[in-house]
């Protein structure tokens, strides 16, 4: 299965009826998908007009009740901003796919991993977060789809899924485990009309009160402590004995194991660290590998977004390194290779 | 038989109560509300029609009317 | 004696906000009594704007969601598609739909949406002070056109009745006021009607209300009415301009 088609596939599995969205290269190809498998499972799919109004009317259909995402790219990530602050401020859950693109502006097709701030760092106005999960396969794809719809169910709040064009283009065997029955959680709170619930439901974000918006704000806070505390993802490869500990998430994970078997053979001790979920982040694993290697290397398709991550978890007990291609380029095993027999050998921070 | 009355704690004193009226018995009372708004109030009562045109243009649902026979 | 009007079963006995004189609260009163009258007020979820009447999720006692500015109608539109026999409708002042809104707004009319938009147009801005709307008149003066709007700077007022009436799948738009008692009664015969059209799964409906915004016209509500009278109605003719028979 691709990896565009196990975004579709994983969602219809979720439980997910609805999806609203806009073309955008390179994610359509999950827009193709749904387009026809939601009607075959009794779904809607909908072209909206627009980003701005495919996210709205994913926050009418949340208000109704229903599970229900939309997928994008970079600039049209950046146009559901404002809604993703509203929807994290109204407490409503969805789940948003960012096929990450290059950038800045309108950038290229490429697979870039740019928008990590963006997406971690919380892109709307406001103090809020959203749960982040990066797949690195197409079976990871499609099981963090259900994972995605869940968090963001428990949690009530949006969920984001962040993948490139490589992720979506790829190709792998997966196994589809139908058999899983899918229980979504009751909605006492969703705007589906006073008979339907005990008195009436308000869905607002609006609370003039000062006092009342601080009290929701740590209501959110709670929430947000709480999520750190349980559903922080991470994998790690190598890392018991590893004096390098590489960190990458997605795609270019999957560069970087293939770099730490290479570099064993060559005799250097190179470990890897996977954030699955890139928000919340998986600061303590940092902060352990810290005390144990003489240095991290960071590698992403960006400037050093999670390094900033990585030097928060290191504490400063170990440099953190970055090696980055930017603007739609993959960093090449070999050269990561290289950049690593280059930090293995230096003490210090930098990029 | 009609009877006009206000709920003056919502009263804004807008005044268009006293153009809706046909009888023009509607005024603004000299006192003024918690608000610190000139109230709507009606002082000939007998005059009244009990038409309601006054509760459809009051913006405040501050009027209420009554009509028919005193029981 | 008996009581010949009543507070609509489907409006909250809360106090409005709304300055002396604002005309938000007889709309409020109005689709409320319409929501009771066709009894669906069990079923009804209401999507509040940006602005003035952001506050109308406090006011109507009835599911409501507030919407960010300008997405009302495809936050209804949502709601509608996952839940279709429900009835929604979107309360929006002038700013909300026909300035950042107004893509939204065609779009939904465009595929025919079952849903009822309440449009409130006061040709000014209200909560963020008193500045132009896509509907104040030309030559009016507001915070941001001083010396009163020029279409030169500020382009031509946008008649959202006119605009919309043609489009296929529209089923009812009428043009209303509420300025008088006589108004005010054809007002909620004109929601009424655009209610019923969703009820009967017959496209999108829109009731355009004019309006008065005493505090930022700088009048008094009575000066305010009288404004309406002759500034505004004959810029926005009142009446219907699309029903099921077809663009009037």
């Amino acid at each position: 299965m691709k990896g565009n088609d196990a975004i579709g596939e994983g969602a219809i599995l979720a439980g997910c009826r609805h999806f609203f969205g806009y073309p955008i290269t390179p994610q359509s190809e999950v827009t193709h998908y749904l387009a026809k498998r939601l009607p075959e499972v009794g779904g809607l799919f909908m072209q909206a007009e627009s980003e701005l109004a495919s996210i709205n009317l994913v926050f009418g259909a949340a208000c109704a009740g229903a599970r229900v995402m939309t997928a994008s790219s970079g600039p049209g990530i950046s146009l559901m901003q404002e809604e993703l602050s509203f929807l994290a401020g109204s407490e409503l859950p969805c789940v948003l796919v960012n096929i990450m693109r290059g950038g800045p502006g309108l950038g290229n097709i490429g697979p870039s991993q740019a928008d990590y701030f963006q997406a971690t760092k919380g892109g709307g106005h406001g103090d809020y977060h959203i749960i982040v999960l990066a797949p690195n396969s197409v079976q990871e794809i499609l099981d963090i789809m259900k994972k995605a719809f869940d968090l963001s169910d428990m949690y009530r709040m949006p969920a984001m899924v962040l993948a490139d064009g490589i992720m979506g283009q790829m190709m792998e065997p997966v196994v589809i485990d139908e058999e899983k029955s899918i229980e979504i959680p009751p909605r006492p709170w969703a705007t589906i009309g006073r008979d339907y619930h005990e008195d009436r439901n308000e869905i607002n974000s609006l609370f003039v009160i000062l006092e009342e918006m601080e009290e929701v704000n740590l209501r959110l806070l709670h929430k947000y402590e709480e999520i750190r505390a349980k559903e922080t993802l991470c994998e790690d490869y190598m890392l018991d004995d590893a004096e390098v500990a590489l960190v990458a998430f997605g795609t270019v994970s999957r560069i970087c194991r293939a770099v730490v078997d290479k570099a064993r053979e060559q005799g250097i001790r190179a470990g890897l660290i996977r954030p699955i979920t890139l928000w919340p982040f998986p600061y303590d694993v940092i902060s352990r590998t810290a005390k144990s290697v003489q240095c991290f290397l960071v590698v992403e398709m960006n400037m050093g977004q999670m390094f900033e991550d990585i030097e928060i978890g290191a504490k400063g007990r170990a440099p953190v390194y970055h090696y980055g291609r930017l603007g739609g380029m993959v960093p090449l095993a070999k050269d990561i290779l290289e950049e690593l027999k280059r930090v293995s050998e230096r003490g210090g921070t930098g990029r | 038989m009609a009877r006009v009355t206000f709920r003056e704690d919502r009263c804004k004193g807008c005044q268009l109560c006293t153009t809706a009226c046909p009888k023009k018995i509607i005024f603004m009372a000299s006192s003024i509300n918690e608000m610190g708004y000139h109230v709507a109030t009606v002082t000939e009562q007998e005059k009244c029609t009990g038409c309601g045109l006054c509760v459809i243009m009051c913006p405040d649902m501050v009027i209420e009317v009554e009509r028919g026979r005193e029981n | 004696m008996r009581k010949i009007t009543a507070r609509p079963y489907s409006l909250r006995d809360v106090p409005f906000h709304y300055c002396p004189g604002c005309m938000h609260g007889i709309a409020h009163r109005l689709v409320a009594e319409v929501i009771d009258e066709l009894g669906v007020s069990g079923r009804t979820i209401g999507i509040s704007s940006v602005g003035c009447s952001v506050f109308a999720k406090h006011y109507f006692n009835v599911d409501m969601i507030q919407a960010a500015h300008g997405r009302a109608p495809s936050i209804a539109t949502g709601v509608k598609r996952v839940l279709p026999d429900r009835v929604l409708f979107t309360y929006q002042g002038d700013g909300d739909l026909a300035a950042i809104g107004i893509g939204d707004f065609i779009h939904t009319a465009y595929r025919g949406e079952k849903i009822t938009t309440i449009f409130v147009n006061n040709a000014v801005y209200g909560m963020t002070g008193g500045q132009m709307a896509p509907t104040t008149l030309i030559g009016q003066v507001t915070k941001t056109t001083p010396f009163g709007r020029s279409v030169e700077i500020n382009g031509n007022p946008i008649r959202v009745c006119e605009l919309i009436a043609p489009v296929e799948g529209v089923a009812y738009v009428e043009r209303v006021s509420l300025h008088n008692p006589k108004e005010i009664i054809k007002a909620k015969k004109a929601i009424k009607k655009a209610f019923e059209m969703q009820l009967n799964g017959i496209g999108f409906s829109l009731v355009e209300a004019l309006s008065a915004c005493p505090t930022n016209l700088g009048l008094s509500p009575l000066e305010a009415v009288k404004w309406m009278e002759e500034k505004m109605i004959p810029f926005y003719p009142l009446g219907v301009y699309k029903s099921p028979a077809g663009v009037v």
